[in-house]
């Protein structure tokens, strides 16, 4: 594994990944697009309104999905002291926040049309609004120091504590009687969904990774040329102190 | 969905399913937007520091990468 942390061999994976990752994101979303908005039928129950689901289930499973790659790196980074671990944890949050944010307001959306109320206090829809809490508690964390490693140190241990909350959402809808429906596509005995609404679920589902790779190279970019500001600025501070 | 005004009414549910749609695109973009200017600032900061320092020193302190 170390021979990935090291963050020119990162560099030089994410020049060859990136237009592959971003033209798989864009490729995905319009076909899922497509199929979600046209290709595919409205529900027999709930009509067109079907369709937000295809937004909807991809962006909590997305939310879930980046704060479990957001602890296992941050668990890399206390642990094996990689020097990249940190800056991907760090790259993955905002990503998970706002996927996270995104099933909020699109299961607010579906939710006032079939349960007639945008919200409820329920064990599903709560534990999904802590998830963006601890996704923002993360983000102002990481920065909250002068010392960038007391940050990242703070908000790793942040992340893995906070990742007892990801079961709680997946079962939630079992352990407690809730206004959410129960699984019915990553369950016991394969998915209770015509493929015609499989389709585009996957298809979206796989754009949202893709975007996800895409935006970690992006940000994994940013921040280890970052860190090599900081240390030329710090070996530019001591020179001047040495009065060189 | 045969028509576009058909796409649009969405049998009744337009005002939900759109204001979803429309607000994810709107998210994933503004995500995509500052990754992409984070990486062009932080990239060309260290560019110009780089190039800076080898002038100063005459092209032998690179920093290792």
């Amino acid at each position: 594994m170390h021979r990935f942390a090291n963050p020119a061999r990162f560099l030089r994976l994410a020049k060859v990944i990136l237009p592959y990752s971003s033209g798989t994101a864009v490729l995905s979303l319009c076909l899922g697009l497509w199929f979600a908005l046209a290709a595919s039928p409205a529900d027999y129950q709930q009509g067109d309104s079907v369709r937000i689901m295809y937004v909807h289930v991809p962006a909590a499973w997305m939310g879930m999905f980046c704060y479990v790659a957001m602890a296992a790196f941050s668990a890399m980074a206390l642990i094996w002291k990689h020097p990249l671990a940190d800056l991907l944890a760090k790259a993955t949050a905002p990503v998970g926040a706002a996927f996270t944010f995104l099933c909020l307001v699109t299961g607010s959306l579906w939710g006032k049309p079939m349960w007639g109320t945008w919200w409820a206090w329920d064990a599903r829809l709560t534990s999904m609004l802590i998830l963006l809490f601890l996704y923002l508690g993360y983000m102002a964390l990481i920065d909250a120091f002068d010392d960038p490693e007391r940050g990242h140190k703070a908000a790793a241990i942040l992340a893995l504590v906070g990742a007892v909350n990801v079961p709680v959402i997946k079962w939630s809808v079992d352990w407690w009687n809730t206004l959410h429906q129960p699984a019915s596509v990553v369950k016991m005995g394969g998915p209770a969904i015509d493929s015609s609404m499989l389709i585009p679920l996957l298809l979206m589902a796989l754009g949202f990774k893709a975007y996800w790779v895409s935006i970690l190279i992006l940000r994994g970019r940013a921040e280890i040329a970052a860190q090599k500001i900081r240390v030329i600025r710090m070996a530019q501070i001591h020179a001047a102190s040495r009065g060189e | 969905m045969e028509s576009l005004s058909g796409l649009v009414h969405m049998g009744g549910y337009g005002g939900y399913v759109w204001p979803a749609y429309g607000i994810s695109i709107a998210v994933l973009l503004a995500v995509l937007a500052a990754s992409i200017m984070a990486a062009r600032r932080s990239e060309a900061e260290l560019d110009l520091l780089q190039r800076s320092r080898r002038e100063k020193r005459g092209g032998q302190t690179e920093i290792p990468e």
